[in-house]
């Protein structure tokens, strides 16, 4: 079937299977491979992308479920070779080691801030709790967040 | 990797289109809403439909109201949603006590009410807050609507009372006056299923109980809940002494299985413990003393 989503702003469309999922769609049919697939059963959180806005974790949606939606990946946050200040935030405070949770980890972050752009540790902690990482113990990813809640992306930055 | 097996798509546009494409395919066709136990279990070969029907694009089934004196709440609201609900939290604070331990907040982005009771897991955390709740299910086919209680519609694991060519649209709860209620969960780690839950309603009126409704995940009972225990409440006293014998009655009469999750004697110990604390709450936020 033909699926055709907005993915970072660009309409993308694609002849797939119903039975492809979203996370395999973005990587396997788009070639954007920020996005990481991990436990295939919604408990890891790394493959967590927005779809119309907010968190999902994409090995849990199928490609034919996003269809006339709009999904947001990891390789979004940086824009014009300026990086979100998620991705300041995770490299200043040493937020990851393997990297392998971090793109999904960033995202809801960028989600988190937007909402709440001065979370608590505890709040932090929370928005993340469906995420695993097994690298940094979680003290330098909720330091990371706190980076980024510190030192907001001023118009001339983001420009 | 695991991915579904192959398996057709449609998209309904409405409720009446989702019946018609119920009809259309029959019974190896399954809606789908969230995706969040059904995906899982295509992936396992738990379930195969042929076809599934995606349901997400029915937004008119997707609200948190009181009307008519009751509760009403949209199958397709999202547990976000409900965990945002003023009106939720404020006739029934169980449904924010259960809803903060569902999951994790990414999953409860996405699954949604309506499908979390269809899947009917006997470990369920909010088909035990509905069955305490005492609540009703609205249940809509091309004929025409029918309403049925908890009891109905649980109809055992994964069972309902949803028709192969029919659609669940709402769930009602009564208001009560003078009522408080809580949901009390063990698990072993954030997000995970319940080892055992318990939720807990309690009426008040002249410092009896007028009505009492317990329900129970994870531990087999009879429609998610503890009708014994309810029984031997009606007309006490909301006193320590009411509770331990309702928790009592919970941890005999339940049927929980030794699993990797815990024996069977720990299971009956916290339907037990978890029963008599849920009360407890229950009565406090009754009497108005806590949030």
């Amino acid at each position: 079937m033909q699926v055709t989503m907005t993915v970072n702003g660009e309409q993308v469309t694609r002849d797939v299977e119903p039975r492809v999922l979203l996370v395999h769609f973005i990587r396997d049919h788009l070639g954007l491979t920020g996005t990481h697939w991990g436990c295939d059963t919604s408990n890891c959180g790394v493959c967590v992308v927005w779809m119309d806005g907010e968190p999902v974790k994409s090995c849990t949606v199928l490609a034919a479920m996003a269809g006339g939606r709009s999904v947001r990946t990891v390789e979004d946050l940086e824009r014009d070779g300026v990086l979100d200040p998620v991705q300041q935030g995770f490299m200043e405070e040493h937020g990851l080691q393997c990297g392998f949770c971090t793109p999904g980890m960033m995202l809801t972050a960028r989600w988190l801030l937007d909402h709440n752009p001065d979370p608590t540790e505890a709040e932090i902690r929370d928005a993340i709790c469906g995420q695993i990482c097994r690298c940094t113990g979680y003290e330098n990813i909720v330091r990371a967040v706190r980076w980024a809640a510190h030192h907001p992306a001023t118009e001339e930055v983001t420009a | 990797m695991q991915v579904p097996a192959p398996v057709e798509y449609e998209r309904a546009s409405s409720v009446d289109d989702a019946l018609a494409l119920l009809e259309r395919h029959g019974p190896d066709a399954r809606l789908i809403a969230g995706g969040h136990s059904l995906l899982p279990m295509m992936k396992l070969r738990l379930a195969r439909p042929e076809v599934l029907i995606d349901i997400n694009d029915l937004s008119d089934l997707s609200y948190v109201r009181v009307e008519g004196g009751e509760l009403r709440i949209g199958a397709m609201t999202r547990h976000r949603q409900l965990l945002e609900s003023a009106a939720a939290g404020e006739h029934f604070a169980i449904l924010h006590d259960a809803e903060r331990v569902i999951a994790d907040p990414i999953v409860r982005n996405r699954g949604t009410v309506g499908g979390s009771i269809c899947q009917a897991d006997p470990s369920e955390d909010l088909s035990a807050v509905f069955a305490a709740l005492k609540a009703r299910a609205v249940i809509r086919s091309s004929s025409g609507e029918r309403v049925v209680g908890m009891d109905e519609f649980h109809q055992g694991p994964y069972s309902t009372a949803v028709g192969p060519a029919e659609i669940l649209t709402e769930i009602r709860i009564p208001i009560r006056a003078g009522s408080g209620s809580a949901y009390e969960k063990v698990e072993r780690r954030v997000g995970d299923w319940a080892v055992v839950a318990a939720g807990a309603l309690l009426a008040l009126d002249g410092g009896r109980i007028t009505e009492a409704g317990i329900g129970l995940a994870a531990v087999g009972a009879e429609h998610f809940r503890a009708a014994g225990a309810e029984d031997s409440l009606q007309g006490s006293a909301p006193d320590e002494q009411a509770f331990a014998r309702a928790g009592a009655l919970a941890g005999q009469l339940c049927h929980p299985a030794s699993d990797q999750r815990g024996p069977e004697d720990y299971k009956r110990h916290l339907a037990q413990e978890l029963t008599v604390r849920a009360l407890r709450r229950a009565a406090a936020r009754a009497r108005g003393e806590e949030g």
